[in-house]
């Protein structure tokens, strides 16, 4: 009996917690769409795009699928452009994006809105006395231009560079925002952020690129143009190796009530912390 | 009565289905594995796949050419046999015809115990251990290159080689040493003349085991071995045929070429491994015909 009694607690204070949460989002839910009870949402949203974001989306999705159990939330990791020309085509309800839309595709007549940012940090053996590059010495460095590190005012060693797998969300980021896709001079190709500053922390030669959230004491972090990245130098834009997430819609198109509430989910302050945990830096 | 056969009946249909279930799975992956892998090796072109020593899978104008797999995985075999091979077979001998009843009874544990170790703790230990001994030793600017990936290999093919060799060379019969012995041979000389040639078959397919074993790790040889699809060097940075499936496959896009490569280069490493059975078998044939 006991038992019994303590479990119809539980079960209130469950419930009404999940009240709670569901009244977050409404609050937050500007649009009309959303202002039937949301248990009543049903029907699946369609997102596909960048696979740097995918991670990011995969988390979100999960709570707002715990929350909202009739619909359905799955992500297509197509790239970037796959992700854009969905939105504009309509075969996805939402498109994203991993780097700001172009003239021509804003003139598509897309909205693109900027949900988060990723900062990639780059490290090096905590035995190097090289403490900041500027951007066009880093490209360098991956490319294979400058092979040592005496170069650029550190010890007479060679440049060893550690990176990701292609496919990698990081390696096409870093690569990307550095201006060195695939001409990268790699001496190790690692499956991990992990595996990555394991490398960088065994060889004093050693240079990679790691999720900004994944650093830690391990490696040292290089400055970029004397600028350290952090959340904050990331958000203001000072930080340079960094690149939006981007969610785009079709302007004047209004999306399903289950996209939209999962649109004002992503923008939302209880998004920030499960982007945060995916590694980049929320917006809110 | 009727019972008993009954039950017979049963349990002779039970054990059909067991052995079913092994040859329905080898037909399965062959079928899926010539379906999955054929595809992307016609598209690409099959010169061009097999022979091509680039593989830029994510450029913007890929390349999916998988030579330096393939040399990378033949060259890391023949490496770890290189080394396995001596210290494998003498160490069978030393077990089966030197050592000390007690000395053996120690070391066969241990050589069973190191079949026994995940392969993942293997790569672990040779990130840590032996990358950084390769890079100081040898001078190099990093120590993950294709001589680290072929130690971990030895140690890793050394079981297979001498389990199957000291059977092999146990069940060499005793008349032939005894009268190799009563010749006025030593002893070694009796091992080396005598017993080993007459065992050779079951050696040979010890070391084509460990063949088998050396071409199809991943897991140790991803973590050693830098990745990095360059053509094969003792000091280079290299990917295996592998590790070529298993680092990319995580993230390739569904019904993307790179992921149909990936398929094919599984498709590739599935007849390197079916070349190796079947040489197997022809050399335990070859044993049992004698």
């Amino acid at each position: 009996m006991k038992m019994k009694r303590f479990f119809a607690m539980a079960m209130a204070c469950v419930m009404a917690a999940g009240l709670v949460a569901c009244g977050g989002t409404e609050a937050n839910s500007t649009s009309g769409a959303a202002s039937g009870t949301t248990t009543s949402l049903k029907g699946g949203v369609a997102t596909g795009g960048s696979t740097s974001v995918e991670k990011v989306i995969g988390g979100l999705g999960e709570a707002f699928m715990e929350e909202y159990s009739g619909v359905d939330v799955t992500y297509d990791p197509t790239g970037s452009g796959a992700g854009i020309t969905g939105a504009a085509d309509g075969t996805l309800d939402i498109g994203l994006s991993s780097r700001a839309l172009k003239e021509e595709e804003l003139a598509k007549g897309l909205v693109s809105t900027t949900f988060a940012l990723d900062g990639i940090a780059v490290v090096v053996n905590s035995s190097n006395t090289v403490s900041d590059l500027s951007m066009e010495q880093v490209a360098k460095l991956a490319t294979g231009e400058i092979t040592n590190w005496s170069e650029v005012g550190g010890p007479d060693a060679p440049v060893v560079l550690v990176g990701r797998e292609a496919g990698s969300g990081t390696r096409d980021g870093f690569e990307s925002i550095v201006g060195v896709a695939d001409t990268c001079k790699y001496e190790q190709e690692l499956t991990s952020t992990g595996a990555v500053m394991a490398a960088v922390k065994a060889n004093p030669n050693a240079f990679g690129y790691i999720s900004l959230a994944s650093v830690d004491d391990s490696v040292k972090v290089v400055t970029i143009d004397g600028i350290a990245p952090s959340e904050e130098t990331v958000k203001d834009g000072s930080y340079k190796i960094q690149r939006p997430f981007v969610l785009v819609t079709k302007e004047g198109e209004e999306l399903s009530a289950q996209a939209k509430a999962f649109y004002d989910f992503a923008l939302s302050e209880a998004a920030a912390e499960l982007i945060k945990n995916a590694g980049a830096v929320p917006m809110v | 009565m009727k019972l008993k056969q009954r039950i017979e009946q049963i349990m002779n249909l039970v054990f059909f289905v067991c052995g079913m279930v092994s040859i329905a799975a080898v037909a399965l992956i062959t079928v899926y594995m010539v379906w999955a892998g054929l595809p992307a090796i016609l598209k690409i072109g099959p010169v061009d796949f097999l022979l091509g020593t680039v593989w830029k899978s994510t450029a913007s104008e890929p390349e999916f050419g998988i030579l330096p797999f393939i040399m990378t995985s033949v060259w890391g075999m023949f490496g770890a046999l290189l080394l396995g091979v001596p210290v494998g077979v003498f160490t069978a001998v030393f077990l089966s015809k030197l050592a000390p009843p007690k000395v053996a009874a120690a070391v066969r544990p241990a050589v069973e115990l190191l079949a026994g170790i995940p392969s993942v703790v293997y790569g672990l230990i040779g990130m840590i251990v032996l990358v950084p001994a390769v890079m100081d030793i040898f001078g190099l600017k990093s120590g993950s290159c294709l001589l680290s990936a072929i130690l971990v290999l030895t140690i890793m093919v050394l079981p297979n080689i001498i389990s199957v060799s000291e059977t092999a060379l146990r069940a060499v019969p005793k008349e032939y040493e005894e009268a190799s012995l009563g010749l006025g041979a030593t002893w070694i000389e009796t091992v080396f003349k005598v017993s080993i040639p007459a065992a050779k078959s079951g050696i040979v397919a010890g070391i084509v085991l460990g063949a088998g074993r050396a071409v199809g790790e991943a897991m140790a040889v991803m973590m050693v071995a830098g990745n990095v699809a360059n053509m094969p060097g003792l000091f280079k940075s290299v990917r295996f045929l592998t590790t070529a499936v298993a680092s990319e496959m995580s993230y390739a896009a569904d019904g993307s070429l790179q992921k149909q490569a990936l398929f094919s280069i599984g498709l590739v490493l599935f007849v390197f491994i079916m070349f190796i059975n079947w040489a197997l078998h022809a050399f335990l044939k070859r044993g049992e015909d004698r």
